[in-house]
């Protein structure tokens, strides 16, 4: 079986595992990381999602021989030790979680959201497609316009 | 008769044509209640006092639940085992709860640890809250439901975790955060499928192509079990405990993925499930012709009516049901997202022929819920496969089988008819028939489910009719007096796999009576929300009632296309009131705008958590008014994944919501609020889709076309592959 080599969350791994496996497999089944969540497995949901380069994608729906030699991030290797992302801290002071599950990939999203654009209009925030079934859409929208505002 | 509807146009402003009585209860209204009304001009007619309302006709029968609701009924039969919940003593001054009640993100973990902070006088950061193993001994003590954890612990709390030592109330009432809101953040929370349970392998099931078709044969186990990273392949054996394990194929793999692309391999031959032949349409002809007839005759006075279909909904969590088991000869342990852990532990001993003390049931705070876990599907799986696979099992169902094959609020069909005479309302009947609901959980423990259940592996049994009338007459109630009012319930038998859902019966019920409410007040050429107040039963209604009208600023102007709704409601001892603002110019993508939500629940805990509550039930009434639901075509859903089932998105949820917390309200019980924010929301929504549209809402999800290619039935979707970004 080929050894898929790239890293994550800063660390290197090789990993045993077909080309064409998803990353959400690799990551999930085969390297313990379970900050991303299975949703769909189809790219709708977008519970999964990860950056790959520091870009948002979904995992499920990414295979893991396109990511060799990249480096993967995901809600796990999102803080820098015990300090949170800003996107992090402002999710905690808006308390924005219900049951938490859609919320690594909410994160994800939105990070990947303020890296393209630095000060995100209502039109930007309404095209992020991550599902939240408990409903937190307001506070996540809150939470990036403060997030935003903190990163300057 | 029914007043023809007013057309498309702006909401119109409070009537000035109306009797001179509204005039003068108007002026009263306005004296009575000067300082609120100076700072917002043009709401004449909303804040008319009792004293002045019009003399109607004593509601009969008295409502059930202003003598006894389900919540009462879980916080009695729970207090005899409180001082039973177990509260260890950490290092360094910290204690630990271990929750009798499951956290799936209704904030109940949160708000037990601010309450038991109060009792023992310490601050939040000093406790900790788990989640209880099912521990039978607590009875009728650890099961999740009816909005009832809450008021429940509250009433507990002098009996858990010793004698008190501190001073009441320094931290309930104040906003604070989720106490797992770092886990989350960071990703360190640790969901079923997350559990660190070595060698538990990853386990997915093949489905029939109709819900509950029979297994007969796999045609091509060799050729499958050859594929990459195949481990083990079961037929899930028929078993008939409390519930029957749903019947599938499990492919045990390496990974999720190799198990999926196996699923979709496997040749098997079913048999098709009991409901094969039916759809949508067919359901609710079956359903209209099990209606029970009205208790009035029309008696030739002025009448508004309608018929109401309900599509079957999905709870969708964003986990879907998984469970992992580790079944051994002698033993047996499980790890799922319970909301009756101990009836479960107790099926699983049963099926398994285990002493109940050999069989350990972690249940794990879930990534949602909304009903559906008071079943235990997954674990009956799970346990199954493991065991004839000698392993332990990691089983997932696919998000497609979760909408599919588990299980749906049960689809129901409502007609109802309000009576007037001489300007006055003077009876609201109500027949509402659905699919039976199954409710073999009981209340959460063995006796009462195997009691339910008899004879095993009848859905449709008296004991579960009459736990379905319990919950109903417990539940469902109207916030209005309009005299002689009924409301019965038919359930009938299919078999379709039922579940109770956030206000399961309670949204549909007072949805449609909001619709009519404000059906009543256009006949009667009145306002809805002066009318409202003339009818609503108790003070706390009315309140909630006028702070939203307040906020929201009703009857205001509104463009062409757009319009204001109302809705008022009451469940669970708590009162909540809701005005949204609607942009209905395009039919086919009709937007929520604007929200305004008042809440009393008697007693705030957190008001964050509180918030967080009513704008999950607005996004839900989003989603299950106008775009959500299943379409049933020859005995499937159609339904496979969120692009499908049209949950609302970020898109769809309005950027201006505001949730008013009426301050504690002296005297009154601690009320529900985990399903308080569906009813009104949703009646605020299609009162506002008819002033703007000039249609009548009659079928839900009101915008319900079949707008994708449906997954194949028996198969899960093909993966998709999306190119990384450079």
């Amino acid at each position: 079986m080929p050894v898929q080599s790239f890293k994550v969350n800063g660390g290197h791994v090789d990993v045993e595992a077909p080309d064409d496996m998803a990353l959400l497999w690799v990551l999930r089944d085969k390297l313990g990381i379970t900050g991303p969540k299975y949703g769909c497995g189809i790219n709708v949901c977008k519970a999964c999602t990860c950056h790959v380069d520091g870009k948002a994608v979904t995992a499920c729906s990414t295979r893991v021989i396109d990511v060799r030699g990249r480096q993967v991030t995901t809600i796990e290797g999102l803080a820098n030790g015990n300090t949170l992302h800003p996107v992090q801290q402002a999710w905690m002071n808006l308390d924005v979680p219900q049951c938490g599950f859609c919320q690594p990939g909410q994160i994800m999203a939105a990070v990947d959201l303020l890296r393209r654009t630095r000060n995100p209009t209502d039109a930007d925030i309404d095209a992020i497609e991550n599902v939240c079934r408990c409903g937190t859409y307001g506070r996540v929208r809150e939470a990036i316009k403060a997030a935003a505002a903190m990163m300057g | 008769m029914e007043h023809p509807e007013s057309g498309a146009g702006p909401t119109p402003a409070p009537s000035h044509d109306e009797p001179p009585g509204m005039r003068r209860r108007n002026l009263l209204g306005y004296a009575a209640s000067a300082p609120l009304i100076s700072a917002a001009a043009g709401l004449g007619g909303l804040a008319a006092p009792s004293s002045a309302r019009a003399a109607i006709l004593p509601m009969t029968p008295p409502d059930t639940t202003d003598l006894i609701d389900i919540g009462d009924a879980v916080t009695v039969t729970a207090l005899p085992t409180m001082p039973l919940v177990k509260v260890n003593k950490l290092a360094n001054g910290r204690v630990r709860l271990e929750l009798p009640r499951f956290e799936s993100g209704q904030g109940i973990a949160t708000a037990a640890a601010m309450m038991l902070a109060d009792k023992l006088g310490l601050p939040l950061n000093a406790i900790e809250v788990g989640s209880a193993d099912a521990s039978p001994e607590l009875l009728y003590n650890q099961l999740t439901g009816g909005s009832s954890s809450v008021r429940s612990l509250h009433a507990g709390m002098p009996l858990i975790g010793g004698l008190a030592t501190g001073s009441a109330n320094a931290v309930v009432g104040q906003r604070v955060t989720r106490l797992d809101a770092l886990d989350i953040v960071t990703g360190r929370k640790k969901f079923t499928l997350d559990q660190a349970v070595p060698d538990a392998k990853p386990t997915m099931v093949c489905r029939p192509p109709t819900i509950n078709g029979k297994f007969v044969r796999i045609n091509n186990t060799t050729a499958v079990m050859g594929m990459p990273g195949v481990l083990g392949i079961a037929p899930i054996p028929a078993t008939n405990g409390i519930v029957p394990t749903p019947p599938g194929v499990a492919v045990m793999a390496e990974t999720f993925g190799q198990a999926w692309a196996a699923v979709n391999a496997l040749d098997v031959t079913w048999t098709a499930g009991a409901v094969a032949g039916e759809s949508n349409a067919s359901i609710q002809q079956k359903l209209k012709s099990a209606l029970l007839p009205f208790l009035l005759p029309p008696l030739g006075a002025l009448t508004v009516e309608g018929e109401f279909e309900f599509a079957a909904v999905s709870h969708c969590p964003m986990e879907t049901e998984c469970a992992i088991a580790d079944v051994r000869a002698d033993r047996a342990e499980i790890w799922s997202g319970l909301q009756s852990p101990i009836v479960t532990q107790q099926a699983v001993a049963a099926d398994l022929g285990l002493p109940l003390d050999k069989v350990k049931v972690h249940a794990v705070p879930s990534g949602g819920s909304f009903g559906r876990r008071l079943f235990w599907d997954a674990t009956l799986q799970a346990v199954q496969i493991s065991k004839a696979l000698g392993r332990p099992c990691r089983l997932m169902y696919h998000r497609t089988d979760d909408m599919r094959h588990g299980r749906v609020r049960p689809p129901m069909f409502h007609r109802a008819r309000a009576t007037m005479l001489l300007g006055q309302v003077i009876s609201f009947e109500q027949r509402i028939a659905g699919v039976r609901l199954d409710t073999r959980h009981g209340f959460g423990e063995m006796l009462g489910a195997a009691a339910i259940a008899l004879p095993n592996g009848f859905p449709q049994t008296v004991g579960n009719f009459a736990i379905e009338q319990v919950m109903f007459k417990t539940m469902v109630t109207s916030p209005y007096n309009f005299g002689v009012t009924t409301k019965l319930l038919t359930p009938v038998a299919m078999d379709i796999n039922t579940c109770s859902y956030r206000s399961v019966h309670i949204q549909p019920s007072r949805l449609v009576e909001e619709i009519l409410v404000d059906e009543m007040a256009r006949t009667l050429r009145k306002d809805p929300v002066a009318f409202r107040l003339e009818y609503l039963r108790l003070p706390r209604a009315r309140a909630v009632l006028k702070a939203v009208a307040e906020a929201a600023q009703w009857g205001k102007a509104m463009p062409p296309g757009f319009a204001q709704g109302v809705g008022v409601h009451q469940e669970s001892k708590s009162f909540t009131a809701c005005i949204v603002e609607i942009d209905a110019r395009v039919p086919a993508d009709i937007k929520v705008t604007r929200a305004t939500i008042a809440i009393d629940v008697g007693t705030p805990i957190n008001p964050s958590g509180i918030e967080a509550q009513m704008q999950g039930g607005l996004c839900e009434s989003i989603s299950i008014v106008l775009t959500a639901g299943l379409h049933i075509q020859n005995g499937l859903p159609l339904e496979g994944s969120y692009s499908q089932y049209h949950f609302a998105r970020m898109k769809n949820y309005p950027k201006d919501v505001k949730v008013i917390i009426m301050p504690p309200s002296s005297g009154e019980p601690i009320g529900g609020l985990g399903e308080v924010g569906l009813s009104a929301s949703s009646g605020a929504i299609a009162n506002a889709y008819a002033r703007a549209t000039g249609k009548k809402p009659r079928s839900f999800p009101l915008n319900f076309p079949v707008d994708f290619t449906p997954i194949p039935p028996g198969k899960l979707p093909t993966p998709v592959t999306v190119p990384v970004p450079a």
